[in-house]
């Protein structure tokens, strides 16, 4: 074990006895730990060289977020053509990911149009599965009811559920609905109490990939970047040792690592946002042209069996 | 619409200027029958308007993203706002009427009915 304490210098707020319980079993992941755990702004190209040398990894998903359909105003007026970029992206990676995870605010006002297009330009992309959850753009109108039609299929509630994949469990959550006067995002009772029974059955050596729209964690609360009961849901997932939350939301990468949770807000494919308090207020952020495609873009998610932690990579559409 | 955003703006300003408490900023056309509450920056320009009841209460979006005007005891509703999309409501009986942005909901506001 002494190799692991040598490594283990960095003041991450990991408790140690708890860091090297977990490292028994995961046998590395001393990269990541050093590195503070944060893999950020690579260029694909970066990628395909990290890959090569971590060996070919047992898979790959890809994170999108906030394609926004419908969007029309100056910040981007053609959402549809970035959208489309990133796809192209993805089609572009060294290895066919698994999967993509849409983590909401797929339309700009839950129009069916809106809807439309999203699957037209969706369906261009070389992946297997999409897996969904809604942002608030995407509930409009009817409580989500034409979203759970659309993309919620086989899902409970508003749109929650979990899925096993090579080893990995996901979990999809809502956290955009009923939501309350002066309050932030929120997951309610109904999903907590499922979250609470879903993982019970999933050994604490499973790493598990958390992806909802708002963030699990507050950034700002002022402008609502955050979600009122994400610390129960947490709570629930203390036992595990690696727990990767993806956001969307906020249109712009963020990243936390709080014990052996780590949180990463990503970039959307349609427009930038500003960073926390730094605009009078949380909408669209205008930029000229030819900066635009650095403020928009993708994450990459690595997994490689027998290294706890995944790898995130965010790359943008420059 | 331009020159009733600018009394608005300005009425605000002397209210805020001339007094400690913000709480009370008065409608841009007091004793008349209606009232504008923009919206911009995610927030309801006056946070707590003051009207006499029968007044038409009107709220415009000027964001570039959707708003919707919800009552927190749901006595009403507007549709989704796009910008500059713009939602009525007359108050009829007196009382403190609470309400926020349903799609954002750090965004509230209040309605005075005297």
């Amino acid at each position: 074990m002494g190799k692991y304490i040598v490594h283990d210098h960095n003041d991450d707020g990991l408790d140690r006895r708890g860091f090297l319980k977990c490292m028994a079993w995961a046998g590395t992941g001393i990269v990541w730990t050093a590195a503070g755990g944060l893999f950020t702004s690579k260029t694909l190209g970066a990628l395909t060289r990290d890959r090569l040398a971590a060996g070919a990894g047992p898979f790959t998903f890809v994170q999108i977020s906030d394609s926004h359909i419908g969007f029309s105003k100056e910040a981007n007026k053609d959402v549809v053509a970035t959208l489309r970029e990133a796809v192209n992206r993805i089609n572009a990676l060294p290895s066919r990911p698994d999967f993509v995870i849409h983590t909401g605010d797929l339309t700009h006002l839950s129009k069916p149009g809106e809807f439309d297009t999203l699957d037209q330009v969706l369906k261009e992309m070389k992946t297997d599965h999409v897996f969904f959850v809604p942002g608030e753009h995407d509930v409009l109108e009817d409580d989500g009811a034409q979203y759970l039609e659309r993309h919620g299929k086989n899902t409970l509630g508003h749109g929650w559920y979990s899925f096993d994949h090579r080893g990995v469990h996901f979990i999809g959550l809502v956290n955009v609905v009923d939501l309350r006067a002066g309050g932030l995002g929120l997951l309610g009772r109904e999903q907590l109490e499922w979250l609470e029974r879903d993982v019970k059955r999933v050994k604490s050596s499973t790493p598990v990939v958390v992806f909802a729209h708002i963030p699990l964690w507050t950034i700002y609360p002022q402008w609502g970047w955050g979600t009122d009961d994400s610390a129960q849901a947490l709570s629930y997932l203390k036992r595990f040792g690696s727990v990767t939350v993806l956001n969307g939301h906020i249109h712009q990468v963020l990243q936390k690592v709080e014990g052996r949770v780590t949180f990463h807000t990503a970039m959307s494919t349609a427009f930038p946002q500003p960073a926390p308090g730094t605009a009078p207020g949380p909408g669209p952020m205008n930029v000229p042209a030819d900066q635009l495609r650095r403020l928009l873009g993708l994450r990459t998610v690595d997994y490689v069996q027998n290294r706890q932690a995944l790898a995130v990579i965010d790359s943008t559409l420059a | 619409m331009r020159p009733l955003f600018f009394v608005v703006a300005c009425s605000m300003f002397l209210f805020a200027a001339s007094g400690p408490s913000r709480a009370q900023t008065q409608s841009a056309k007091t004793g008349s029958d209606s009232s504008t509450i923009t919206i911009d920056n995610f927030t309801f320009d006056a946070q707590t308007v003051t009207v006499k009841a029968g007044t038409q209460v009107t709220w415009i979006n000027h964001d570039d993203v959707p708003h919707k005007v919800v009552s927190t005891e749901k006595k009403f509703s507007s549709p989704v706002l796009d910008t500059d999309g713009r939602f009525s409501y007359t108050f009829t009986a007196p009382g403190t009427y609470e309400y926020f942005c349903s799609i954002h909901p750090t965004m509230k506001g209040r309605v005075i009915v005297r």
